[in-house]
């Protein structure tokens, strides 16, 4: 299971709730930044399963001719600014990443988190010098939970994960990116029983009862 | 006596070995795309990781040859109870993974961290997310492979030219400088060479502890692995460059100071 590493704790559960229902199975995990998996899973690493936080690294795969039926997109994610616990820097909203001295992190805008943080910055008229562009979305997460950074423009479900870390502060809906997750079985998987039986969980109602306790929205 | 000849399954075997290192740097020159690669190498991300890398190696060198050399002095030297552990303490980051070094460094230096914290509060200083953290991490990982081959250079001097100078009248600092280092400025060399070959390689720590800023933080190493995700032509370029570069050192090396005959 190659996934984009937004998705590392909801895709472990979902990995344990399977495998209670079919005892036997087991499902291994490869997390990382959604543009890296891509580039391996086009450079033949044998993926089962492809998740990613964004179309446009699905759609590598699907140039490669690697994905086994057409990618469906289960779901949506939405950006939050990720800022020390109590948020004891006051910030409101984008503009405050501007302010001179503050710490910023952001994914670097070669993942799609990154990207998305552009992008939700430009809508808001926003120039961030940020401190470090991190390698996946996770990593600029931690270096906010770790406190070397003051804040982090992550995703929603990310500052739900790091818990009683991290606190969130809203961006609003007119600067907000959604960012679509699809998911493929890969071509020439050696469980592709297993592989479909994975995604057909992810986007059955269970399945996305699951998803929505991490904070994931619906497509 | 005739030149030795290899038994079959020695000569099979070193071989396989060969090849193992060989074919992936063949990858690298099969897949470079030549007609791009000069191109791809002065933009102005790739010319910025390279002037980076540059400084930071040689800054780490230069800092390792600062506390490296008394250092492995001491080891060769003094005989101090723990000084085996005390060595093995400044040798773990070379069979460490980077990774856990920078995680180290953090913990340490952070703004949250051991002494970070204080130097945060007391001076306003934070190193992470800084070139000088880069320069650190680099250090951290690299100096230990100078005062190893600095202490074996060190132990293995004749003695005889410092009791010389010590009968004639120097004071000890006086001989470690003009009769000490002299003497050992061969394997001063080579230490520093595989110090800066291992600095200018370094990526674990610093992605870790340093994070990844164009111009500021990001290495030619980390460059290449952000490049891989969106312009892997770009990355084998990159690539090729940091091969070719520890090549030309280590067969350097070895023909004028690692001989181990």
């Amino acid at each position: 299971m190659f996934a984009g590493s937004s998705l590392t704790d909801a895709l472990k559960k979902a990995g344990d709730r399977l495998k209670v229902n079919n005892p036997g199975t087991d499902y291994v995990f490869n997390f990382g930044s959604s543009s890296t998996l891509a580039t391996q899973i086009a450079s033949g690493a044998p993926a089962d399963v492809f998740a990613s936080a964004d179309e446009t690294n699905m759609q590598k795969v699907v140039d490669a001719k690697l994905n086994e039926g057409a990618p469906a997109v289960f779901l949506s994610n939405r950006l939050q600014i990720a800022v020390a616990a109590g948020n004891p820097k006051h910030i409101t909203g984008l503009n405050d990443l501007a302010k001179p001295g503050l710490i910023v992190v952001l994914a670097a805008p070669t993942v799609p988190a990154g990207k998305y943080a552009l992008e939700a910055l430009q809508k808001a008229g926003v120039t961030v010098r940020p401190a470090s562009l991190e390698v996946d979305v996770r990593a600029a997460l931690n270096k906010v939970a770790l406190g070397e950074a003051d804040a982090g423009v992550v995703y929603v479900t990310d500052v739900k994960s790091a818990g009683a870390r991290v606190s969130g502060v809203e961006i609003p809906e007119q600067y907000q990116v959604i960012a679509r997750y699809p998911i493929a079985v890969v071509k020439d998987s050696k469980n592709p029983r297993l592989a479909r039986a994975f995604v057909d969980y992810l986007l059955s109602d269970e399945g996305r009862t699951l998803l929505a306790e991490f904070g994931f929205s619906r497509p | 006596m005739r030149p030795a000849r290899a038994p079959w399954p020695i000569a099979a075997l070193a071989a396989i070995g060969v090849l193992f290192f060989a074919l992936p740097l063949a990858g690298l020159l099969y897949r470079v795309s030549w007609q791009s690669a000069v191109a791809d190498l002065l933009t102005p991300e790739a010319l910025g990781a390279l002037r980076l890398s540059l400084f930071v190696s040689l800054a780490a060198t230069a800092l390792g040859l600062l506390l490296g050399v008394p250092l492995a002095w001491v080891y060769a030297r003094i005989a101090f109870p723990g000084r085996n552990v005390v060595r093995a303490l400044t040798t773990l980051p070379m069979v460490l993974p980077p990774v856990v070094g920078g995680v180290a460094l953090l913990v340490a230096f952070g703004r949250r961290g051991l002494v970070g914290e204080w130097l945060d509060a007391g001076f306003g200083l934070r190193i992470p997310f800084t070139t000088a953290a880069t320069v650190m991490a680099a250090t951290f990982v690299s100096m230990p492979f100078l005062v190893l081959t600095v202490e074996a250079g060190i132990r293995s001097i004749d003695r005889r030219y410092e009791e010389a100078a010590r009968t004639l009248g120097a004071s000890p600092w006086r001989i470690f400088r003009q009769v000490t280092l002299p003497l050992i400025a061969p394997s001063l060399f080579a230490g520093a060479v595989l110090c800066w070959a291992r600095a200018l390689g370094e990526f674990g720590a610093t992605i870790t502890f340093a994070g990844n800023l164009p111009g500021v933080t990001q290495t030619l190493p980390l460059a290449v692995y952000i490049a891989m995700e969106t312009r892997p032509e770009v990355a084998i370029v990159l690539s090729l460059v940091l091969v070719l570069v520890s090549l030309a050192v280590l067969v350097a090396l070895r023909d004028r100071y690692l001989r181990l005959d």
